[in-house]
């Protein structure tokens, strides 16, 4: 019914404007081309310059109504140079806005046409020609060259103390694998995923140094003040790793391995406080179209102190053992019913969280 | 072709025209033009530059509206739209739009809009009207691969129309088409027949665009007329010269890419592919990349927005100086710069991909090249100011949009400082941030050429005026919208919100944003719904339009101008007129303008 209000008033709408425009087609032929051409420009020029007044109150406004809802500072410390550079850019950029914007409806103002002047004849002048190629080109040095400091500082080899998380990609969802004790990733070949044998990364379980890799999904955790590097891939179609409280953000994609890195430097819950938020949660937003559930490709990133995370990844059982529960030391010297019941236990889980991700698409 | 063999191979065209214009005359039958010929087949350069146009018009419509219908769901997720479902079925069960429709919208709305509409649409129309117009020329080099230009164009489009009708919907991997996602139909049911019939459909786009673009170079190099030296070419002419260079050195390569992808999805090859496990299936492929299409699609992406962005400069440029009564300032340096874009925009594409694990000591060469477009562009933006500084300015709707399009593309042109810089490109990538800052400039900046272009040369195209309350409406009203949309997008993209969410309810980051969308997409209507009040003018004064009743109504020193109101096939009913001067002798020696056609005087002053 609403739909359908709609649709009349913009069809009347639509109407009376037409009936409007005809009827002052009319009067302009009665009262004289010249007369009417002469007010309505004298109306439009004077328009042209309460947009621009107007326009400028809405930009400030518009800044003031929405700049609470930017990120605040940048959570990561790779973040900060990117926030410098957009600092720097915005008060380059601003400036040539304001300038330009004015001097364009200022003049379309002021230089209405009027019996009493004539255009002048300007066709060139090229001392003004030099002028705004050069300052334009200084101007695009400073910023080509702040961003390319930050860019290689930002893009360079990580830390070698750097923790390393492995993140892959799938339709709609992301995994993660740490290396264990060992520090080393186990070699992992594609043809070897297979989910439904707690597989899901396709590890080849002959390489040792497999044994002790963790796989967990859709939450990542890592260590405050400490370099994470993530080592990005795919399963299926490209995706997109965005953290955007860390202002980092790296394509997915399958057959070619990507790497990011960056420092944490407030761990989640003190940004719950910062934030004034209890809900907060460093969110992974998918920031390549991946498909019909690419809206809903979240993960989340869990900072916290050292002894938080440690406590953490020892909870968890390596991919290896839950796969090959026969392996498990743990499960054969104690009693034998309980550790089984709680591999199934796990592995039901893992299916779980399969079939469920599934049915969400 | 030489102009003289054009004038004797249309001379008897020309004595039809004459009786076209005094029809009740005797009829002269030994060139008899149905209306087959006439309306349909036309080999007239100006007939097919209407008919690019009206194409163009009906795309527009579609294309907006896709945009309109996601607009619905992006602002208003939790409400049911029950008229949804009675036009589009399953895919808007229960009022609903469904994820696999949102993004055959989207993706929709990007390819109609960037390539039916702005390519085709604006290029297409302007390119065919003026360039044998303007250059003095009785039609193309080739009138008939002109035609066949449009009917390639035309095909192109009944194949995408009826892609929206197959039952896995439509391509849905955004205008770009990535693979892997837009090789496997696994992987997303739009990537089912939808995406062959999208491949086809481009691949004709890129024969029509191919064969239009030859023609357009052609004959500005060879079929200008006496006088017409190229530095005396009005700006629209080396706009659309440039324009048509691109497109001829970028197109194929996309077709390419094309072509790889078709083997990808059809022939078992791996240039794309590699580890993949989708669905739970584990392919064969190994030792593609995904990345190389990305390569090939961006070398024609990035002059694609140039493409699109070239015409509408070259008509604003001379737009702004017939209407403010000055001669363009400094010339030479606009064509400098328009060259300087041209060679830039090919060392570019690599910027769309800083985020892809390009190597980042690459990343720097394109940044610097990146940067070095905005030095072209400000000189661009000065030299339009300075033609409006002291100038004596007529404010018709043309003029309007002309400077609403210098307004525009400077917002838009600063952010691009901003993603060109990968730095910040980090943050920015794919946010909504890149939806605003190329909206703004390539999308609604082009638009306002168009429209300038269209209001000052409707009275050439039809012998009428278009209506200019409405056109005044027009404007004021998509300005305001235009901005009221995208500035406050910016905000959205600088808070990290990615492009292509349905829905952001579930995030904590991007919730907050609700209320913002809600008030885009109520502007967004009434934006549509305002383009629409445009169509029925266009049509409208078409037939019902206020007659031209002077040859030449804006007092232009262009060529064009000196054909009759509703010039016939061959343009000119005598001699094609000699060209004395440069195009821009407006307010010389306290003369309002001076038409091209003038010889110099003995006492004029030189410039």
């Amino acid at each position: 019914m609403t739909t359908f209000f709609i649709i009349a008033i913009l069809a009347l709408g639509f109407l009376i404007t037409f009936q409007i425009a005809k009827a002052t087609e009319y009067v302009t032929v009665l009262r004289g081309e010249e007369r009417s051409r002469k007010q309505s420009n004298r109306i439009n020029a004077f328009m042209l310059l309460m947009f621009l007044i107007v326009g400028m109150i809405g930009v400030y406004y518009c800044n003031e109504r929405l700049k609470g809802k930017v990120l605040g500072e940048a959570a990561s410390i790779q973040g900060e140079h990117i926030d410098v550079m957009l600092k720097i850019t915005f008060i380059i950029t601003g400036i040539v806005f304001v300038i330009t914007q004015v001097a364009l409806f200022w003049f379309a103002f002021k230089y209405q046409a009027s019996d009493n002047r004539k255009a002048l004849y300007y066709p060139h002048n090229n001392k003004l020609e030099v002028i705004w190629t050069v300052i334009p080109a200084v101007a695009l040095t400073v910023l080509v060259g702040f961003g390319l400091y930050y860019w290689f500082k930002i893009t360079g080899e990580a830390p070698a103390d750097a923790m390393q998380v492995e993140i892959t990609g799938k339709q709609f969802g992301w995994e993660f694998r740490y290396p264990g004790r060992d520090k080393v990733f186990g070699k992992r070949y594609f043809k070897n995923i297979k989910p439904e044998e707690n597989n899901p990364l396709g590890q080849l379980w002959d390489d040792p140094a497999n044994r002790d890799d963790v796989w967990v999904e859709q939450e990542m955790h890592c260590v405050v003040g400490k370099p994470v590097k993530l080592i990005i891939g795919s399963k299926d179609v490209i995706h997109d790793v965005g953290l955007s409280h860390f202002r980092m953000k790296m394509d997915a994609v399958p057959g070619t391995p990507t790497t990011l890195w960056f420092t944490p430097k407030f761990t989640t819950k003190e940004m719950k406080e910062r934030e004034n938020n209890p809900d907060f949660v460093y969110e992974i937003s998918c920031d390549q179209m991946c498909g019909k559930g690419h809206t809903g490709m979240r993960g989340i990133v869990v900072v916290e102190t050292q002894a938080e995370f440690d406590r953490w990844l020892a909870q968890k059982k390596p991919q290896y053992l839950v796969a090959n529960p026969s392996k498990d030391p743990s499960a054969k010297p104690a009693t034998p019913a309980a550790p089984a019941a709680d591999t199934t236990k796990k592995t039901a889980a893992v299916l779980e969280g399969e079939s469920t991700a599934k049915a969400s698409h | 072709m030489s102009n003289e063999v054009t004038q004797h191979g249309h001379g008897h065209s020309e004595i039809v025209t004459t009786h076209d214009v005094h029809h009740d005359e005797h009829h002269v039958h030994h060139h008899h033009e149905t209306f087959i010929t006439k309306y349909i087949f036309s080999q007239d350069h100006k007939m097919i530059g209407r008919q690019f146009l009206i194409t163009g018009i009906v795309w527009a419509i579609i294309g907006g509206l896709f945009s309109v219908l996601f607009r619905l769901q992006l602002g208003f997720p939790n409400t049911d739209f029950p008229i949804l479902e009675t036009f589009f079925g399953h895919w808007a069960k229960g009022g609903h739009i469904h994820p696999e429709f949102y993004y055959a919208l989207v993706t929709m709305h990007g390819t109609v809009l960037v390539f039916f509409v702005l390519t085709a649409g604006l290029s297409g129309t302007f390119a065919n009207l003026l360039i044998p117009l303007q250059v003095g020329a009785r039609d193309m080099a080739s009138p008939f691969l002109n035609m066949l230009s449009y009917w390639f164009f035309f095909t192109a489009s009944i194949v995408m129309i009826s892609s929206l009708f197959v039952q896995t919907g439509p391509a849905s991997g955004g205008w770009t088409s990535y693979p892997p996602l837009s090789a496997l139909g696994q992987a997303s049911d739009g990537s089912k027949s939808g995406m062959d019939l999208w491949i086809i459909s481009m691949a004709l786009f890129v024969v029509s665009s191919l064969l239009g673009g030859l023609n357009y170079i052609a004959t500005i190099l060879n079929m200008r007329t006496k006088g017409m030296s190229m530095t005396r070419l009005p700006l629209t002419i080396w706009a659309l010269f440039f324009t048509a260079i691109l497109g001829v050195l970028s197109f194929p390569v996309l077709l390419s890419g094309f072509i790889l992808l078709l083997f990808d999805r059809h022939a078992g090859t791996s240039f794309y592919l590699s580890d993949i496990v989708v669905n739970g299936q584990i392919l064969d492929n190994e030792g593609g990349s995904a990345i190389l299409y990305q390569h090939l699609f961006w070398f024609l992406g990035h002059p694609e927005v140039y493409i699109i962005l070239l015409p509408a400069m070259g008509m604003v440029s001379e737009i702004l100086s017939v209407n403010s009564r000055k001669p363009i300032f400094g010339y030479m340096a606009m064509l400098g710069s328009l060259f300087a874009i041209a060679i830039l925009a090919f060392l570019v594409w690599a910027h769309h991909m800083f985020v892809t694990g390009l190597n980042p000591f690459l990343g720097a060469f394109f940044v610097l090249l990146t940067l070095l477009i905005a030095v072209p562009s400000a000189i661009k933006v000065f030299n339009w100011l300075t033609t409006l500084w002291r100038g004596n300015i007529r404010f018709t709707p043309a003029t309007l949009f002309a400077i609403g399009f210098v307004s525009l593309f400077i917002s838009g042109g600063l952010t691009g400082i901003f993603l060109g810089n990968s730095t910040i490109d980090i943050h920015l990538h794919d946010t909504m941030f890149v939806v605003a800052h190329f909206h703004i400039v390539m999308g609604v900046a082009s638009f306002f050429g168009m429209f300038a272009g269209v209001y000052h040369w409707f009275p050439k195209m039809f012998g009428r005026y278009l209506n200019s309350t409405l056109g005044y409406i027009h404007f004021w009203v998509t300005m305001v919208g235009a901005y009221l949309i995208f500035w406050p997008m910016h905000y959205e993209g600088l808070a990290g919100m990615p492009r292509r969410y349905l829905d952001l309810s579930p995030w904590v980051t991007f919730n907050k944003f609700q209320s913002l969308n809600e008030m885009i997409s109520i502007v967004s209507i009434i934006v549509f719904a305002m383009q629409l009040m445009f169509v029925f003018n266009f049509f409208y004064s078409m037939f019902k339009g206020r007659k031209v009743t002077n040859t030449n109504p804006w007092g232009a020193n262009t060529l064009e101008w000196t054909t009759p109101i509703n010039p016939g096939h061959g343009n000119w009913t005598g001699e094609i007129p000699e060209v004395h001067r440069w195009a821009y002798d407006y307010g010389k020696d306290g003369r309002e303008f001076i038409p091209q056609t003038e010889p110099i005087g003995a006492n004029e002053s030189k410039h």
